[in-house]
């Protein structure tokens, strides 16, 4: 064993450990199933995801710091691998028919999906630079593959190409900030870092690492100006991946960047509150105003996955443990709704349509009601309407930003849901008040249905009854910082 | 207990939500209309129940769930029956049954699956609306307030095929869109100010202080939330989405867009009376807005030719009466014409789509006459919410709209009183143009050709060729069948006698501890006030009188006077051109940006420019490396490092 990891170690990282030997069984059982029992994979995989889930059972009030800091197993992490395992459960169940139908093979794709999953965990986990990269570096390059996985089409090989070259570009953006406050302080442990740090207030060498930083984390949350690689391949990406991309690669984009800016950075947290103030608006505005003019569903939601990054940066500049909350709460709210969304675009594909244009979408409620009227709640969730979650997750986020005195973020914020409403709606006119034309007719598979069902269910409880919620988020961003001290939040 | 009467309505529609495809026409009724009357029956019950305690205490409190806490925030999910709210639930659950019944017989051409379609959303929407007025903060108000705005949307355009009518729905919902950015800036606001968004806790809070003499925080506040109100309860600027709101099914137009939602704005200022009190200047906003509304809207009723569409502005003309009576402190009056206009409108609309439905779709006055005759029964319960509406003694508009205007005059806005009383004239001119138009004379037998074909409404067109079913000129026209007809005569009996629940004072007393600890002055003058109604009967008398002239006796003088002021009459024909100025000013430039700045330059260039190029592209990997290499990646890196630089020199400089 080598020096400085106990064999307790390996019994905090028990989540982790079981993820990955599903997906070596995964990978395995598609050597040796045969070809036709392959779709057989998929509950393989849910099964790895349910396990993993129910690993996490005995750390729900753990808070340690394993293998000397390079993971912290605490509640804030537990609540990401939440997110993460149910977006990952969702996609999955998503992912059977649209496979079926792209005629791709099962096996190196739910690996993948499971290997994307795995880096999030550790990223949500990492209090340290190191870890973190790792984690992130397991994540992105799971996408990329993820991205370009339907070989014969043109658009999604474009989509990972573009996503590999410009992730690459950005990762190196990140590093040089990285190893900025690695010389700067001369520790990789973000914990130990701050207190380093506590003198640097105001120094120009840190701000540099703020910034490259952030402009790095930016990439990956996908905020403007470093968002222009979204749309592209949102669109181009298979359905599912596009949704899993969406959100589980964002909410661990957001861990990450709460663990290096809100554990790492306080004593620079005047910087970075100002440059997310001013990402947040920008995010906000361009990906709400560029999504009004979409035809093409899944780029709609492309947009509006942008403009919600910068609703949920709302959170990070309030940056009190509510504006945290209202961050965590956000992810978890948007995971089904932006999920559920996506969930509507695959029943529209077909062998031969690819059923993500507006009108295909036309006169949905006569010819499927149960997805329409699905559709309908996840796009006024999307768009702020109570009673549904996203509504509840907005206030939340809005009243945070007042709580803080940052009044213009929040005017701009429901300023900006409002302009939202005309894109999402429109979506619901053409399903409810357009005429029945020769839009791809949805099918229905038991798979979609259940996430359907889930995405619905959540996001009418949790705007409904979302006290558990914003508790458990609550105690969530409580456990940020080493163990007893909550001295990174205001 | 409470929970009940908003529960009802929404388990209503979860059935024909659920089960409407599978169930039988008579059954999705049935289930509407037994979850309205059941929700009624509570309603009574419940208001009953309030009416027997004592004023100082008279409020029923019912706390669902702890919806929201935090620290020093919290929200409830709380309902709070009190005088104010019973009013507002007898109207919704009482006349939202009546309207139930009206529409098993008006909508019985709809298929199965569309007819259960339409009354789970009717449902949906008097189960929002109720929550909207039982809601004890604003969060839930909000609830309620933004469900029925998205009822309405999918009401209006019910009948998808009518192109019209989706535009008109989505109209509807941006114009909406506005006036909820500034009630939720309202609320956000007050939240800030108060710590709270409790009505009960704010008034509390506001009550000791002194009303604002400049414009404060309160202000501003209030007239956010007025923004709120003018959007949902049609008040300029934001009143143009109404009248193209008539393109949803009649029934519609009677529940939502005339007795329950447009008073949504009304009611709110009514709940937060005491906040209102303190933002003197808000006030003074709110009964300009209310008169210039009412007076604008009445004057384009004057001159328009769809049945509908006259009624409409007349509805936004009368919701401007109601928002003069909250200026000028008078709340009980301005709630007492919500309750008494919810019936007679109610019934007008109602009315009206009996004479459409007779006469297979045709909504255009020009058309109709001679009604009087085959369908009796529209025609009294019609003329009696007509007489109602004018003003004229004894009918339920006069009580209320007589009390605003002596309460106007009392406060001292002599000028507001005097458009106020304009508009009465108006109000009997335009609505007795209708019932001489349609009801008497005699029916063209041909479709007239319009004298200005350039002047011709579109709308007026769209609504004419559409409609429940399209018959030519049938020879033999049938009345209200039974379900029709009995929600008109009970409304018309409501019309009458909704009036006398003011006497002595008793609405005014009921609904005074809604309003606390705001008193009510009175005023003693007797003198004064029997001037003042005897100049009011006077005026709605006057209209008539001219309306019999010239729709009546003589209506070539009516087209001598459109011809002598032909100016005027377009002016007002295309309702002061309101429509264009908004699309010119705001929608075209909003649109220009958006396209040209947003989407041409940035998305179809640079990213829809890679796109299309997929499919000129021979297959094969090189090809996508080589215009990555000379395309869009290197754009987008250079995005990414433009960014950096951009913050980096915002740092460095000094």
């Amino acid at each position: 064993m080598p020096p400085g990891i106990s064999t307790s170690d390996f019994y905090y990282i028990l989540p982790e450990l079981v993820l990955t030997a599903g997906a070596l069984v995964v990978l395995i059982a598609d050597v040796l199933l045969p070809r036709e029992r392959r779709s057989a994979l998929s509950w393989v995989t849910l099964a790895a995801v349910g396990a993993t889930l129910a690993s996490l059972l005995p750390f729900t009030s753990t808070h340690v710091e394993v293998a000397h800091g390079l993971l912290a197993v605490d509640r804030f992490a537990l609540f990401f691998k939440i997110v993460f395992l149910v977006a990952a459960a969702i996609t999955v169940l998503m992912s059977v028919r649209y496979l079926a139908i792209e005629g791709a093979s099962p096996g190196e794709y739910y690996f993948l999906i499971l290997c994307a999953t795995l880096g999030m965990m550790v990223m949500a986990g990492g209090i340290d630079l190191i870890t973190i990269f790792i984690g992130l570096e397991t994540m992105a390059v799971s996408f990329y593959i993820l991205a370009g996985f339907i070989k014969p089409n043109q658009r999604s090989n474009e989509a990972a190409v573009k996503y590999f070259l410009l992730g690459a570009f950005s990762l190196g953006i990140l590093l040089y900030g990285m190893s900025l406050m690695y010389g700067l302080s001369g520790t990789t442990n973000l914990r130990v870092m701050a207190t380093s740090f506590g003198a640097m207030a105001g120094d120009s060498r840190l701000a540099l690492a703020v910034i490259l930083v952030v402009a790095g984390v930016g990439f990956k949350i996908a905020a403007v100006p470093f968002h222009m690689w979204a749309p592209d391949v949102y669109e181009g990406a298979p359905t599912p991946v596009t949704a899993f991309l969406s959100v589980g690669s964002k909410a661990a984009s957001f861990a990450m960047l709460i663990r290096i800016f809100v554990e790492g950075l306080p004593s620079a947290s005047e910087d970075w509150r100002l440059l997310f103030w001013v990402l947040s608006i920008a995010t906000m505005t361009v990906g709400n105003f560029a999504a009004v003019t979409q035809t093409n569903v899944k780029r709609m939601l492309a947009y509006s996955s942008i403009a919600h990054a910068g609703y949920v940066l709302i959170g990070i500049v309030a940056g009190t443990s509510r504006g945290i909350t209202a961050t965590l709460v956000y992810l978890m709210v948007y995971s089904f709704m932006q999920l559920g969304a996506f969930a509507v675009v695959v029943m529209l594909r077909r062998a031969d349509v690819v059923g993500d244009e507006l009108k295909d979408f036309s006169g949905l409620a006569s010819r499927n009601p149960f997805a329409a009227f699905a559709m309908l709640l996840f796009m006024l969730s999307l768009g702020g309407i109570p009673p549904t979650a996203g509504f509840m997750g907005k206030f939340w986020l809005f009243s945070a930003a007042i709580d803080a005195h940052y009044y213009w973020l929040a005017l701009i914020g429901v300023l900006n849901s409002a302009v939202s409403l005309y894109y999402y709606i429109r979506i619901v006119v053409f399903m409810y008040v357009k005429k029945e034309t020769l839009g791809s007719e949805p099918t229905t598979s038991p798979t979609l249905a259940v996430v359907l069902a889930v995405a619905v269910a959540a996001t009418l409880v949790l705007g409904v009854y979302p006290q558990l919620l914003f508790n458990v988020a609550a105690a969530s961003a409580r456990t940020l910082g080493a163990a007893g001290a909550t001295a990174a939040l205001r | 207990m409470l929970l009940a009467i908003p529960l009802l309505p929404l388990l209503g529609f979860l059935i024909n939500a659920s089960f409407g495809r599978r169930i039988s026409k008579a059954a999705a009724g049935a289930v509407a209309c037994g979850a309205m009357l059941a929700s009624f029956a509570i309603a009574v019950a419940s208001v009953v129940r309030l009416a027997s305690l004592e004023p100082d205490s008279r409020a029923i409190v019912s706390r669902a769930f702890t919806w929201i806490s935090s620290g020093d925030f919290t929200a409830d999910f709380t309902l709070r029956l009190d005088p104010l709210a019973a009013v507002m639930i007898l109207v919704v659950t009482g006349i939202g049954t009546l309207i139930h019944v009206y529409s098993t017989a008006y909508m019985h051409e709809e298929t199965a699956p569309e007819y259960a379609r339409y009354f789970s959303y009717l449902n949906l929407f008097a189960a929002f609306m109720l929550l909207l007025v039982l809601g004890s903060n604003f969060l839930v108000m909000f609830v309620g307030w933004e469900g029925v705005g998205l009822c309405s949307y999918l009401l209006i355009g019910f009948w998808f095929e009518k192109r019209s009518a989706s535009d008109a729905g989505k109209k509807a919902f941006i114009v909406n869109r506005i006036g909820d950015f500034g009630f939720v800036l309202g609320v956000l606001l007050a939240f800030v100010r108060f710590g709270t968004i409790d009505f009960q806790q704010i008034a509390r809070a506001a009550a000791p202080m002194s009303p604002e003499a400049g414009f404060g925080t309160i202000s501003i506040i209030t007239l956010l939330l007025f923004v709120g109100a003018t959007g949902k309860s049609a008040q300029i600027p934001l009143y143009v989405w109404l009248p193209d709101a008539m393109e949803g099914p009649t029934p519609v137009s009677a529940l939502i867009h005339a007795a329950t939602m447009v008073t949504a704005g009304v009611y709110m200022i009514g709940r937060n009376a005491v906040l209102f009190a303190h933002a003197p200047a808000t006030l003074t906003v709110v009964a300009v807005i209310g008169t210039a509304t009412a007076l604008m809207a009445g004057t384009i009723a004057l001159v328009q030719n769809d049945i509908k569409r006259v009624l409409a502005y007349s509805t936004v003309s009368q919701l401007g009466y109601m928002f003069l009576a909250m200026g000028v402190g008078a709340y009980a009056a301005g709630i007492f014409h919500l309750f008494t206009h919810a019936f007679f409108k109610a019934l007008l609309f109602l009315g009206s789509g009996a004479v459409i439905h007779a006469l297979g779709g045709e909504q255009d006055l020009r058309r109709m006459g001679g009604l009087k005759r085959d369908l009796p029964i529209t025609y009294w319960t019609f003329l009696i919410g007509s007489i109602a509406i004018a003003g004229v003694p004894g009918f339920a508009g006069f009580f209320s709209k007589d009390e605003i205007l002596f309460r106007t005059f009392a406060s001292g806005h002599a000028a507001l009183w005097t458009v106020g009383l304009l508009t009465a004239l108006l109000t009997a001119i335009y609505m007795f143009r209708i019932v001489f138009l349609a009801f008497f004379g005699e029916r063209p037998p041909e479709p007239v050709a319009p004298a200005h074909p350039e002047e011709e409404e579109p709308a007026a067109k769209g609504g004419h060729a559409t409609g429940p079913t399209h018959l030519a000129h049938p020879t033999h026209l049938h009345d209200a069948p039974p379900a029709m007809a009995l929600a008109l005569i009970v409304l018309a009996i409501g019309s009458v006698l909704a009036g006398y629940a003011s006497l002595g004072g008793r609405f005014e007393r009921f609904l005074e501890p809604s309003f606390a600890p705001e008193r009510v002055e009175e005023v003693a003058d007797r003198g004064l006030e029997l001037t003042l109604t005897a100049v009011s009967i006077a005026a709605a008398l006057g209209g008539i009188a001219i309306a019999a002239y010239f729709f009546l006796k003589n209506r070539r003088a009516a087209d001598r006077m459109a011809e002598r002021f032909a100016g005027v009459r377009r002016l007002l024909q295309n309702k002061y051109y309101v429509d264009e100025i908004y699309n010119g000013a705001i929608v075209q430039p909003i649109r220009i940006v958006s396209e040209n700045a947003l989407w041409k330059a940035i998305d179809v260039r640079v990213i829809d420019g890679a796109v299309n190029g997929v499919g000129e592209a021979v297959t094969g990997a090189s090809d996508i490396l080589r215009r990555l290499q000379t395309g869009s990646v290197r754009a987008y890196a250079a995005s990414l490092f433009l960014g950096v630089v951009l913050i980096l020199g915002y740092y460095l400089w000094p």
